[in-house]
């Protein structure tokens, strides 16, 4: 067998294997669909964890901090009065423009409003803003509408509210404590947090919820020059202030990061159980295709085929099935998961968080390796067991 | 059942395959229970909510406060048999993922509301005459070891004592156990008095209600009755019953019910193409025996029951196997290591999985089985 050197035997064997598929085509077919199952579900899960970290890094901008109240975890605990503010505003770092300084003292509470889907209440985040609330946040634009006009009580709605939840298109409005507020506007915020909220005037609400001249947020960018450190301990040194300020960045992560793990956990718990079961039924597939091959590979090996050359045309066959099987299972879930949008509750905020599944392509690649490791296992065995049959007992069988 | 014995050496005959589609049933049904256990932990409550109680919270939503005399109120309006207010503590123990509820009540209105909590009688007592006192379940025990006689600090995020500080220790009195699973067992319930006299604002501020009926059957006209009370007063309302309540905070999280119903169909329909697939197999393989068995007597109904019964037993071995390894791993507990009270797989879920393991096994039989029906034994013993 000089000259017909083993990757060349390889080549020919599971050439020759690959065009029996035909022959065996429902059983091949069914590790195919098994593992296309198993990458679609891993992916679509995956990918809601995937959107809604997404929707937590886009509701932070690189220079932009927050500040709560120390020991408060969340905006909704926090709360400070309007003296608090004017010395959070003193700081060093604040950045300045001609609209003045960008801070801006918020207020954040939950309204019940039915979820369009099921038709029962959600907590939708209401947040109160004055006007440099739009100037911190660079990605802030109308798509629909105007702004409400400061001191009225009108409310303009995040895009993601305005499709999740029943009754926030313009000209229709929500019941605060008894009274009417129209919606006035739809905006957008860059895909981030605040596309799940309402905005209304920071008076308007404290007004409405008697809270006196209080906040609970102090959202500010700090100038490009600037340490976040200094204005940190300009902050927490002031015995004046009991306040904790953040990045922006590390607060919305801490926000997500007990959804973003449970959904993931969950999702790969539920990937191994189910990649269990396609890899047994690859493994099936695997040995009933090489048991009806049992006189074929006994005769190549007669011929002169050495072992490897059959363990590794088992292997590849096993590897194609199940690679057709992941690009399958992965194009399913990004045409039918990908761009979905859909709310759930985030424990961070105890509120609503508007988001649309992220299949990206990291999580296309974790699909279809994934797919190659059932495909390897699913493989071996049979190869192996095809590799190590007496050739005599197999060519008897004829 | 005397061909039980043949169609145990049929499945014998290829061990491999037998074994590996037993395993790939196994894999579906662990998954099915496990999935049906988180359903029900993240719609907690549901399953045990009591028919003859409604939820009253502030209309707007539950995070605004109700005040203290509305019981008053309430326990007046006809069909309302007993009231109870309860307020979201909002703390943690050191640190913010030890997260669990903690709620100020009423003590003996509690117990008397929820009698699903069972607490023995001396550490009732106990409990009654502790200021500072509180009763814990027996998995939030478990969860942290701690014992009676424990003193615990509580960080609240919103609740600062008049001191200023936002640390409040309470002494662990009781232990309380539940008489059905699903009751949440992970809660810490102190005297709302001591909430009341220590903290630093919200003096006669509660949460939510619990109000107890004295008839199921009028529990939407007497929600009405509570939020018609309270229509033109500073405080509106909105009452609902505990089940709905429920219901409606399980839907906040998203349609739980929906994904895992995808989830299920995806794995069951790649099982029974794996199962269907190797019955075909070896039916086909077999189709010399099986002429042969009708040529020596069999009947054409007896065949079909054969390979029928093969796939019976194929889906019932495979399926009872996942089903305890299922129930096995969730009795472990769950996987965010004791956040997620109500973690279990309720009977009725058992049920359904075991008529499912019988409607895979027949779906995944049947049409290998009416070949093997249909089949004339002289073409079959011509091939």
């Amino acid at each position: 067998m000089r000259g017909f050197g083993a990757f060349s035997q390889v080549v020919a064997v599971a050439v020759f294997n690959l065009r029996n598929i035909p022959r065996r085509l429902g059983s091949s077919l069914t590790a195919v669909v098994g593992i296309a199952g198993v990458v679609a579900v891993m992916v679509g899960v995956l990918s809601i964890a995937e959107g809604i970290m997404r929707t937590m890094e886009r509701s932070a901008a690189p220079n932009n901090v927050i500040v709560l109240r120390s020991g408060a975890t969340t905006e909704m605990m926090s709360g400070f009065g309007g003296d608090s503010v004017r010395l959070i505003n003193e700081a060093p770092g604040i950045a300045r423009t001609e609209q003045g300084l960008l801070s801006s003292p918020e207020l954040f509470v939950i309204i019940n409003l039915p979820k369009k889907s099921t038709g029962t209440d959600a907590n939708v985040p209401l947040r109160g803003v004055t006007p440099t609330a739009f100037a911190v946040r660079d990605r802030f634009s109308m798509v629909e509408g105007r702004r409400f006009r400061p001191g009225l009580n009108e409310v303009i709605v995040g895009v993601g509210a305005a499709d999740e939840f029943a009754g926030l298109d313009v000209g229709s409005s929500v019941t605060v404590s008894r009274e009417q507020w129209p919606v006035v506007g739809i905006f957008e915020a860059g895909g981030g947090l605040a596309e799940s909220e309402i905005w209304v005037d920071a008076a308007v609400l404290q007004q409405a919820y008697r809270r006196g001249n209080s906040y609970q947020s102090v959202v500010a960018r700090l100038d490009s020059g600037s340490e976040f450190q200094d204005f940190k301990d300009a902050l927490t040194t002031n015995p004046q202030l009991n306040v904790k300020p953040m990045r922006e960045a590390d607060y919305y992560i801490a926000q997500s990061s007990t959804l973003y793990r449970v959904i993931t956990g969950i999702g790969t718990a539920i990937a191994i159980v189910m990649g269990l079961g396609a890899v047994f039924g690859a493994l099936n597939t695997m040995y009933t295709a090489v048991s009806e091959r049992r006189q074929e590979i006994a005769t190549l090996r007669a011929l002169g085929f050495s072992s490897g050359p059959v363990v590794c045309s088992v292997l590849l066959e096993s590897l194609v099935l199940a690679l057709i099987g992941g690009a399958i299972g992965a194009l399913l879930a990004w045409l039918a998961f990908d761009g979905f949008r859909a709310a759930t509750m985030n424990w961070g905020s105890f509120s609503q968080v508007t988001f649309a599944f992220d299949v990206n392509f990291p999580l296309l690649v974790r699909g279809i390796t994934f797919a190659t490791v059932i495909g390897l296992i699913g493989g071996l065995f049979p190869a192996i067991h095809a590799a190590r049959q007496p050739i005599a007992n197999a060519l008897r069988a004829l | 059942m005397k061909y039980l014995a043949f169609i145990w050496s049929n499945l014998r005959r290829s061990k491999t395959r037998t074994a590996l589609t037993m395993l790939s049933v196994m894999a579906a049904f662990v998954l099915f229970g496990y999935l049906t256990a988180i359903r029900t932990a993240f719609g907690q409550g549901i399953e045990v909510a009591g028919l003859d109680r409604l939820i009253v919270r502030h209309r707007v939503s539950i995070i605004q406060l109700l005040n203290e005399t509305m019981e008053r109120d309430i326990e007046r309006i006809e069909g309302v048999a007993d009231a109870t207010h309860l307020t979201w503590f909002g703390g943690v123990y050191q640190k913010p993922s030890n997260f669990f509820a903690q709620i100020p009540v009423k003590p003996e209105e509690y117990l008397r509301m929820f009698p699903e909590l069972l607490l023995d009688d001396a550490e009732k007592q106990a409990w009654l005459k502790t200021r500072a006192g509180a009763v814990i379940g027996r998995g939030l025990a478990e969860r942290f070891g701690w014992k009676v006689g424990d003193r615990v600090p509580i960080r609240s995020g919103i609740w600062s004592r008049k001191d200023g500080s936002d640390v409040w220790e309470f002494d662990i009195v009781g232990i309380y156990d539940v008489a059905e699973k699903g009751v949440d067992d992970t809660q810490m319930l102190f005297h709302y008095d001591f909430l009341e006299e220590s903290r630093q604002w919200g003096s006669g501020l509660v949460g939510w209600y619990v109000v107890r009926i004295e008839d199921p059957q009028h529990a939407a006209e007497i929600a009405a009755a509570i939020d018609d009370e309270f229509a033109n007063a500073p405080i509106q309302t909105k009452t609902e019953p505990e089940g709905a309540f429920a219901q409606g905070f399980a839907n906040q999280i998203g349609d739980i019910g929906l994904i895992m119903a995808g989830i299920v169909s995806a794995v069951f329909f790649t099982i029974l193409l794996v199962t269907g697939n190797t019955m075909a197999h070896a039916v086909r393989e077999r189709t010399n025996e099986f002429a042969v068995l009708k040529a020596i007597g069999f009947t054409d109904r007896a065949v079909l029951g054969l390979v029928l019964g093969e796939s019976v037993f194929l889906a019932v071995m495979g399926g009872g196997m996942g089903l305890a390894l299922a129930w096995f791993v969730v009795s472990l507990g769950d996987p965010s290591g004791g956040a997620l009270p109500g973690f279990y797989i309720p009977g009725r879920d058992l049920v359904v999985g075991l008529v499912l393991v019988l409607a895979l096994a027949l779906a995944a039989g049947i049409v290998p089985a009416l070949q093997a029906r249909r089949l004339r034994i002289a073409d079959a013993l011509r091939r």
